[in-house]
């Protein structure tokens, strides 16, 4: 074995067996997704959401309200903008909206998923407002439970959370207490040790969330439409690139508690900003667009794709490549900010 | 130069310059191959600075440090052994994971059995690293320096914190060391440490080189006189007479070439001789002479 893969594989195996020894933290790891995902099962899966959902694709010169039509000022419905009928449609046979409203044509209409009971709540209101009739479109979709929605959110979520402060936090901690400097007398090359962090901690977040899907598709009977091989490409892609996050969060710092502060800035917008417990439309498209340059935004729509929708790789692909690049730049950034010993 | 002439470790006008300090001021020593080298010097002196460079974690502002004549590099890193004073290591794993481990880091290794048995580990080799007594801790740090059987060793105050038992069981390893041919350099604040096992030594102050030589070589050339030491009360009888004495707390030292004239002068001033204690100078004296009493940051 060359000197390379010698070092490399020797610090992958000390790393993984801290971590797997480290039996708090494993333990934490596996058995908080699967409380906190039937718990939100429990919370949100039964009846009393009030709030109706209804998409508007309208021309971007016209504002949304009683003017376009009286129907939009109903209350306890939330209305938003769509710019595109092919990415709404989806949504209202996967239940996810109530109604879809498209004033882009003449004469205006409607889509209704048939199988929704809120959505021929929402048409009943619709037909008895005042104003111009709209033309009926009809379309059916199984519905998708909140559960099934929200899981691959709270995977990615905890993934999340273990990529980084996983990752960001040792790298710190190796710092503050010496380690580092003491690894820096030895041969070992920094490339080396930030490779082998990242293949130990990529393996050891691949196995328990595969635990962790599997124990919540046994308990919550979660929906797989797509292939497992799919799913299990977009999420090492994802958590690779927020491994890399992580290591460029601890390239050089010494400290644990701004680290905790650094990683908790980059931590909560990904929370809110990547739909994890809430779908983003509707959100400003300021927001939705800040999104799009967050790793798990990225993981989050690509693995709903293939879990809800059964997409393949032609349709997630630009996810995994906006995925790619991003853990290309954070790598790089990494390797090159990284320092041994603090200042 | 013949290859046997070659020092095996050389500091030439070595300087490092922090924002606000000069830490290390041109220094310049030779290592010969073989010996027990110190490195000694009160807190804030440069002594840390100096010996990072020599062990290539940290690079000079000027000068330049050479291994075997040549200048530090991956050669260097392979072939040289390093226990921190302070250090961790990984996490929930035994000791003899920990030697595995760091000696698949090096192209060459020791075997295990023959380093178990050099620094006596036999004992706690399935114990969490995290679990050692301090000793304990110091004879695995220095097994881990030892893995590449490196032939250039730093030991960096290796036994600050240890007890006496502990501190002399230390001792008698880098005396095995010593015996074996291994060039050892040695930072330590316990000058009788450094008279022990040195066989060259180098006080730094403010980041120069204030003196140099072997131990004993040292007080010759420093020291003619001896040390008498007595009770403040009994010494408060000398005074007015031909002996002066110095106060340390509640006890008084008399510097004397002449011990037999000296002895004389206390008997006659009626000094009681029941607590007297005669030493020669040590190191540590020289110490304080050379860099003063004051207490450094």
């Amino acid at each position: 074995m060359s000197g390379f893969w010698r070092r490399l594989s020797a610090t992958t195996w000390a790393r993984s067996l801290e971590f797997i020894r480290d039996r708090a933290s494993l333990g934490w790891n596996l058995v908080f997704p699967v409380f906190l995902v039937a718990g939100l099962a429990f919370v949100f899966s039964g009846p009393g959401q009030p709030l109706f959902k209804v998409a508007v694709l309208a021309p971007s010169t016209a504002k949304l309200d009683v003017d376009l039509h009286p129907f939009l000022s109903t209350p306890q419905v939330q209305f938003y903008r769509e710019t595109d009928r092919d990415s709404a449609l989806p949504k209202v046979q996967r239940h996810r909206i109530d109604l879809l409203l498209d004033f882009t044509q003449t004469p205006a209409r409607y889509w209704l998923n048939t199988q929704s009971a809120k959505g021929e709540l929402l048409e009943r209101l619709l037909i008895a407002s005042p104003g111009a009739k709209l033309e009926r479109e009809t379309t059916t979709g199984r519905e998708i439970r909140y559960v099934d929605w929200v899981a691959p959110g709270v995977l990615g979520m905890n993934m999340m959370f273990a990529c980084l402060f996983g990752i960001g936090y040792v790298v710190v901690r190796y710092r503050k207490n010496g380690y580092l400097k003491r690894l820096n007398a030895t041969p070992l090359r920094p490339l080396e040790f930030l490779l082998a962090q990242l293949i130990s901690r990529l393996a050891l977040i691949l196995i328990v969330n595969a635990a962790v899907f599997a124990a919540c598709r046994v308990v919550l009977g979660l929906r797989m439409e797509g292939s497992y091989f799919d799913l299990l490409l977009v999420t090492a892609v994802g958590a690779f690139s927020m491994i890399a996050m992580g290591l460029v969060v601890s390239a050089r710092m010494s400290s644990e508690e701004v680290a905790g502060g650094i990683l908790n800035v980059l931590s909560m917008p990904m929370t809110v900003l990547c739909g994890v417990f809430f779908s983003m439309d509707g959100a400003p498209r300021i927001l939705q667009l800040a999104a799009q340059l967050l790793p798990l935004t990225h993981m989050l729509e690509a693995a709903r794709a293939v879990m809800l929708d059964g997409a393949g790789l032609a349709q997630i692909y630009p996810n995994l490549v906006a995925l790619a690049a991003m853990s290309v730049i954070y790598l790089g950034l990494g390797a090159a900010l990284f320092k041994w010993r603090q200042d | 130069m013949s290859a046997s002439s070659v020092p095996i470790l050389e500091a030439v006008d070595l300087v490092k310059h922090f924002p606000k300090v000069r830490a290390v001021d041109g220094i310049s020593f030779a290592v010969p191959a073989g010996i027990c080298f110190g490195l000694l010097g009160p807190n804030g002196a440069g002594k840390s600075t100096t010996i990072e460079m020599l062990e290539g974690l940290l690079t000079p502002t000027s000068g330049r440090v050479l291994y075997h004549g040549e200048r530090l590099g991956q050669r260097h890193r392979e072939r040289i052994g390093i226990q921190f004073q302070n250090t961790a290591l990984q996490d929930h794993l035994t000791v003899h994971e920990n030697l595995r481990f760091f000696g698949a880091l090096y192209p060459v290794r020791r075997p295990l059995s023959e380093l178990i048995a050099l620094c006596q580990l036999e004992e706690f080799l399935d114990r969490d690293s995290r679990k050692l007594s301090g000793g304990q801790r110091q004879r695995l740090l220095l097994a881990i320096a030892l893995i590449n059987n490196p032939d250039l060793i730093f030991l960096d105050e290796p036994t600050t914190g240890l007890d006496p038992q502990a501190r002399r069981n230390f001792w008698d390893m880098v005396t095995d060391l010593k015996r074996l041919g291994n060039t050892i350099v040695l930072t330590t604040h316990y000058m009788e440490e450094a008279y022990l096992l040195c066989d060259d030594i180098v006080i730094v102050d403010h980041g120069k080189i204030i003196a140099r030589g072997a131990p004993a070589q040292l007080l010759a050339q420093h020291f003619n006189d001896s040390v008498l030491e007595l009770p403040m009360v009994e010494a408060r009888k000398l005074d007015g007479g031909p002996l002066r004495y110095a106060a340390i707390g509640e006890s008084a030292e008399i510097l004397t070439p002449d011990v037999n004239a000296a002895v004389g002068v206390l008997l006659a001033a009626g000094v009681s001789l029941a607590q007297l204690r005669i030493r020669p100078r040590t190191l540590e004296d020289l110490f304080i002479e050379l860099t003063g009493r004051a207490l450094r940051a």
